[in-house]
């Protein structure tokens, strides 16, 4: 996916007056917000050690992948080779699209159904297939929906079109399919599952991304609740496993602590619909499975972060809590970011994986309020990393000139007492003429962005420290405060 | 017991009569308070901003003028967490001033939060007729556990009823320089937190931090409210409620 990154404010005022993604956004937020706090109140009360405890144990799990990945990596490959797979690595978007269209090119392939892999989004896979005359059929809803709809990018990691309401899905689909406008949900799912039928028993090639790739046995594991999942990996003859290097666990006890964790953080769910375990290719007894399984293990900016003052980044499960918890996604949307990721963890990554220069705005673009970094299953403190890019842009002088000069004379400034003391003097008694006697600024020059939204409240007269001193001098009335 | 006000630069610029409600609280809870004369600000906004020399500097100026004290006391969560949580981290390369930065991080504490656990009040001089709806501000919630704390103040507070609003714990979207980097994203996160307090139906908006308070008065006032008063706990918890005038 190119990244629109760099116009995050003029997206994001565009998201801002949409009436219909605002209430679209505002119902997303009271849904997944609330999902997650009951089932961490479900857990936390089943008594043996909570949540928190939890996810402790899920930071040290990923902790433990990361400070080795190539030693993982390479049991993973062998593991995986053992049972039949073939495992290829892609430095970035170029490779992995080179790699699949080889193979597909090899099996004689011309449709390829898809369940939901965010690196095709950054690889931006399905442009590249339909160049090579491959048709590519995504077949989770939400990117279904997405894809007949002109193909527009996902606004969210796990509800790709969570942006979209009944309406709106109504409406699409009664044009694409054109059969009658339904409007009830089961009735437009079962006519999106007849359309897929087709294709998942027509499709050669099945694509699919990881949730998790098991060191000990070479698995990848899928967590879904819609089941496309499964008829994507069983019924092609090819399957291809699309999956960044990080998402490697060691074991299947590992793998059954993060379970408790990605669901109850994603959806409030004890466990998600389907979890699926896929080990090699199908053998002489198996009834179905693919003759071929392929594994295309991708960096694309990953392995750059591994020892770095960004590695905690890594631990990302993909559980999209941080971005539902976050105020400013709830506010915006996922489309404002601009890439493949949204919210606190896509401002995060964005920066890092498509160039610092190319999304200025995003690690600038969060309160810091944290409600992200205490929902994190994994424990990554986001706001701390936000604030890292924001220092690597003022070392990189990418800061602009004005931002710069503020900072540095309002910083000069304040380690001047004496001077400091005469400037706010001055500048409080600016504000008090602003205010002409009111209790507040409705237009401040000095900072238009706040009044444009809100009024500025006015100061109450002199400083503090003026004040302080008044009260404290014997020959000086003292002031009404004490 | 030997305590120093850090005023904090808003309070000191916007709303002295913060910072003279933290004393009034500070010594009737029996302290000895000094405010020392040459403070400016935490550096807070440099350290958010990127700007960590600017950060640094700041710090250890704070630091020399407040580390001969026993305690250091901030009418603010935000700016008492830049002291006690982020001053060791900027350090991490200058082993002297660590220590002196980890030294004063441990006596350093926002006001409500050392009145209840540390001094353990029992009354506040306090009085306010009518009902208050409490904001949590995200930087003292969740770095320093502030939540409790006010409340149980402010129900020592005579007169007072407290009126829990929806989604306390949601930020204001103030953000520092967020509030004007994003003023549209800031002020539509405002009107929502604002939406959720006057839902409380209360006389007035309290919180401990001055930005978040400025935030939702200014969107409060912008939306029409004119009745809803926002005031910052000290002000409640001491008795002084509001926008009184200046003595010459």
């Amino acid at each position: 996916m190119q990244s629109q990154s760099m116009f995050f404010k003029a997206r994001a005022g565009e998201k801002l007056a949409d009436i219909r993604l605002q209430k679209n956004l505002a119902g997303l937020k009271d849904k997944f917000v609330g999902m997650r706090a009951r089932a961490v109140t479900a857990y936390d009360s089943d008594g043996e050690a909570g949540f928190e405890a939890l996810r402790d144990a899920g930071a040290e799990i990923r902790d433990r992948v990361l400070d080795n990945l190539d030693v993982w990596l390479e049991l993973f490959e062998a593991n995986a080779e053992k049972r039949g797979a073939t495992v290829l690595w892609a430095r970035d978007g170029k490779e992995i699209c080179e790699h699949v269209i080889a193979i597909a090119k090899q099996h004689g392939v011309k449709k390829v159904a898809k369940s939901k892999s965010m690196l095709s989004e950054e690889a931006q896979l399905n442009v590249a297939l339909l160049a090579a005359g491959i048709q590519p059929v995504e077949t989770d809803l939400g990117e279904y929906i997405l894809q007949i709809a002109d193909n527009e990018p996902p606004s969210h990691i796990l509800a790709p079109a969570a942006h979209k309401n009944l309406d709106e899905v109504a409406d699409l689909f009664a044009a694409v399919h054109k059969t009658p406008r339904k409007t009830e949900i089961p009735a437009l799912t079962r006519e999106a599952r007849e359309v897929l039928r087709e294709h998942f028993l027509t499709a050669e090639m099945g694509i699919s991304g990881g949730n998790f790739l098991i060191a000990e046995t070479g698995s990848v594991a899928l967590v879904t609740n819609e089941g496309n999942g499964r008829m994507v990996t069983t019924l092609p003859k090819v399957h291809v496993v699309i999956t960044g290097i990080e998402k490697i666990v060691p074991t299947l006890e590992d793998f059954a602590t993060l379970m408790r964790l990605l669901p109850r953080s994603a959806t409030g769910q004890e466990i998600s619909n389907y979890v699926s375990m896929l080990t090699g290719v199908k053998g002489a007894a198996d009834p179905d499975g693919p003759e071929q399984m392929v594994f295309i293990l991708v960096d694309n900016g990953r392995a750059g972060l591994v020892g770095s003052e960004f590695q905690e980044m890594l631990r990302c499960i993909r559980c999209g809590a941080c971005m539902n918890h976050c105020p400013v996604y709830q506010t915006v949307g996922g489309h404002a970011y601009g890439w493949v990721y949204p919210g606190p963890m896509g401002s995060v990554l964005t920066p890092l994986y498509t160039g610092i220069e190319s999304a200025l705005d995003l690690p600038h673009a969060a309160t810091l309020c944290n409600q992200c970094g205490v929902v994190c299953p994994v424990r990554i403190p986001l706001p701390d990393l936000l604030r890292k890019l924001r220092e690597k842009q003022t070392v990189a002088g990418l800061r602009p000139w004005s931002e710069r000069f503020a900072l540095s004379a309002w910083a000069w400034l304040a380690q001047q007492p004496k001077l400091y003391a005469l400037a706010t003097r001055l500048g409080v008694r600016y504000l008090n003429w602003l205010a002409g006697g009111r209790d507040r600024i409705a237009v401040l020059g000095l900072a238009p962005a706040w009044t444009e939204g809100r009024d500025f409240p006015a100061p109450q007269g002199r400083t503090f420290r003026e004040l302080y001193k008044m009260q404290t001098t014997k020959f000086t009335k003292g002031t009404k405060f004490l | 017991m030997k305590v120093a006000l850090f005023v904090t630069c808003l309070v000191d610029l916007m709303r002295p009569s913060i910072g003279f409600a933290a004393i009034r609280l500070l010594e009737a809870a029996g302290c000895e308070v000094s405010v020392p004369a040459s403070q400016t600000c935490c550096g807070q906004p440099a350290f958010n901003s990127g700007d960590r020399a600017a950060a640094t500097a700041l710090a250890k100026k704070l630091i020399a003028e407040f580390e001969h004290f026993d305690y250091l006391i901030a009418p603010s969560g935000s700016c008492a967490d830049q002291i006690r949580t982020e001053y060791p981290g900027l350090f991490a390369d200058d082993p002297a001033w660590r220590q002196r930065a980890e030294a004063l991080a441990a006596r350093s504490w926002e006001l409500t939060r050392f009145l209840v656990d540390v001094l353990k009040v029992d009354a506040v001089p306090g009085r306010f007729d009518g009902s208050v709806t409490y904001h949590d501000s995200c930087t003292g919630l969740r770095s320093l556990g502030i939540k409790t704390q006010p409340r149980q103040l402010l129900a020592k507070v005579a007169g007072l009823e407290l009126k829990e609003m929806p989604e306390s714990e949601a930020c204001c979207g103030f953000g520092g320089t967020f509030s004007v980097k994003f003023g549209n994203i800031s002020a539509a996160i405002a009107e929502k937190k604002c939406v959720n307090a006057q839902a409380a139906n209360a006389d007035a908006v309290v919180g401990g931090d001055l930005g978040c308070l400025m935030n939702i008065e200014g969107k409060l006032r912008r939306m029409g409210d004119e009745t809803t008063r926002v005031l910052h706990v000290a002000e409640v918890l001491a008795g002084i409620n509001g926008r009184l005038g200046m003595g010459d």
